[in-house]
């Protein structure tokens, strides 16, 4: 009996490697391995093109410790961060809401309002270069219409953050809003009419129980706002490439730009690792922080 | 009494939410329209004005240029991700679902904590992988990272779905005989196609839209994806405003397609996704 159970364990194990193999090779091939090749790529000096690579130690690290522009591109992240939650998160919980609450009857605004997760990000990005075009942009329009003179959105060094800012939320808000509304979705139905039932009126029911229900999700897109800001990229590529000066300069688009376009890999390769760094630090500070709330 | 202070609290309700169908619709709005537009008649007739005629000069020829050749390179290569995406991902969580094994709740950790991985730490390294392995600036390239990429919130969401799904079959199936195999394939997957079918949609948008792979793993015309097509027409015709609307309207219309005949599946497709986490 003891020699067929083990056998059977056995059997199970090797199944158990055979149905996981191929995930565990994609992941160790293009995940896993290059996290360990990037941190050994900070400690070279290297173009990209030549077969020799100079190990230089931790002269990359020091570099980057007092690099101005990194850190700068580091507060920009921050400031992203901190604008897409106070801005995402309430106003696509809004949105939700509505929908929630008007049903079928809102389905136009659903679907408008959904418009801008169907592009791609790149897409995205390039509609607003032109779209908030100086002299012929929407902005300017609008600006135009009462009254106002042309609005530069893009090339202004003070302004062009928060103008990409704002088109990320454009662009997310969305997003979160299917995010809480698939939170609403879960909520049993119940739970509406018992409190309806029990006098609560709409804005008592949001505040005192649906909201309570939701957080998890609310807790999820945070971290999702968080983590997705931090490693931001592709609109502001497209959109300033980190300009004008460094103005809009993320870590994503500094170690682009390092590695890809002024060939210094090596350090391309440090920025890449300290982001990765910095982002696993702030994850698991935030997710300790949310869950503890969580607890009674 | 109740009803005029009711309404009173949905004017302004109703207000906001067309502010904000205002501010999510008309980039849609001055794109679309810009298409059929001179670049003339688009800088001096302002954006929102009504095209004056049917042009469609714009749409010949982005159309007659290479447009196809990165609509057919997105096909395929969304098709061979997401087919190898979905077989590896249920491979992987038939035994984190259903198995006994030692280093089960590890490996699914392990998995899972691929999700907050940021792309660009692997940039570097998988462009010199495809150097040196040859595929640079081919199509393939981007076939592993895209299965890699989504893999674990596939795995993840795949696995509480077979989670869920009721034993009883497999038992008897186990009693008499089969192989863990054979259950997989004649029981498992059949059961768990409403589970893959979500996230086969959820996967086919992330990778129709990817773009940072895309860009740095290819670099000729001939072998990018339709996100990338707009760096060609933007170096043919720079600053052409109507122009590059109008490749962003035909690069936007497959989605689009997508959405209106698959509405309800693909937000339900993305709600699984933004559940993630």
């Amino acid at each position: 009996m003891g020699a067929l159970a083990s056998k059977r364990r056995r059997s199970v194990n090797i199944a158990a490697v055979v149905f996981l193999a191929p995930a565990i090779f994609f992941l160790g091939t293009f995940i896993i391995y290059p996290i360990i090749n990037s941190f050994q790529l900070s400690f070279h000096d290297w173009n990209g093109i030549t077969a020799h690579r100079d190990f230089i130690g931790i002269r990359n690290w020091l570099e980057l410790f007092s690099d101005r522009v990194f850190w700068f591109a580091f507060r920009n992240n921050l400031i992203v961060v901190f604008f897409s939650l106070l801005f995402q998160v309430p106003f696509a919980l809004a949105l939700a809401t509505f929908l929630d609450a008007g049903g079928k009857k809102f389905t136009i605004f659903k679907i408008v309002w959904f418009l801008p997760l169907l592009m791609s990000t790149v897409a995205v990005g390039f509609l607003f270069r032109f779209g908030l075009d100086a002299n012929f942009g929407i902005v300017t329009f609008f600006s135009r219409l009462f009254g106002g003179g042309a609005v530069d959105l893009l090339g202004d060094q003070s302004r062009v953050l928060l103008t990409v800012i704002g088109v990320i939320c454009w662009r997310f808000i969305p997003f979160y809003m299917i995010l809480y509304l698939a939170g609403y979705s879960n909520l049993p139905e119940e739970t509406y009419e018992a409190a309806i039932i029990d006098g609560a009126t709409r804005s008592q029911y949001f505040w005192r129980v649906a909201l309570p229900l939701l957080w998890p999700t609310i807790r999820n897109g945070a971290v999702l706002s968080i983590v997705g800001s931090l490693s931001f990229f592709d609109l502001i590529f497209v959109m300033t490439g980190g300009g004008p000066g460094i103005a809009s300069e993320l870590m994503a688009t500094y170690m682009y730009r390092n590695a890809f376009q002024i060939m210094r890999v090596g350090y391309g390769a440090t920025v890449a690792s300290a982001m990765f760094i910095l982002i696993t630090i702030i994850a698991l500070i935030v997710f300790r922080l949310l869950n503890r709330k969580e607890k009674p | 009494m109740a009803r005029q202070k009711k309404l009173l609290i949905w004017i302004p309700i109703l207000a906001l939410a067309i502010i904000w169908l205002v501010i999510a619709g008309s980039p849609f709005l001055f794109m679309v329209l810009a298409t059929f537009k001179t670049q003339f008649e688009l800088l001096t007739g302002g954006v929102f004005a009504w095209p004056e005629s049917l042009y469609l000069t714009n749409y010949t020829s982005v159309i007659g240029g290479r447009f196809f050749s990165y609509l057919i390179n997105s096909i395929i290569v969304v098709a061979v991700s997401l087919t190898s995406l979905l077989a590896v991902a249920s491979f992987a969580a038939y035994p984190l679902s259903r198995f006994n094994f030692k280093l089960r709740n590890h490996t699914h950790a392990l998995i899972v904590a691929c999700m907050a991985i940021p792309i660009h730490i692997t940039l570097i390294p998988i462009f010199i992988m495809m150097m040196n392995v040859g595929l640079y600036d081919s199509i393939w390239a981007l076939v592993g990272p895209y299965i890699a990429f989504n893999l674990p919130i596939s795995v993840f969401l795949l696995t509480a779905f077979m989670a869920s799904i009721p034993k009883e079959l497999e038992e008897a199936a186990e009693i008499d005989g089969s192989s863990k195999y054979k259950i997989f394939f004649t029981i498992m997957l059949p059961l768990s196609k409403g589970g893959i079918a979500t996230i086969a949609i959820f996967n086919a948008i992330n990778m129709w839209n990817e773009f940072v792979f895309a860009f740095v793993l290819t670099r000729s015309v001939t072998n990018r994806t339709l996100p990338l097509a707009i760096w060609e027409f933007q170096s043919q015709f720079t600053n052409h405003t109507p122009m590059i609307m109008t490749v962003l309207t035909l690069s936007t219309m497959p989605m689009l397609l997508a959405f209106i005949f698959f509405q309800k599946k693909l937000i339900k497709g993305m709600m699984v996704g933004a559940v993630k986490g």
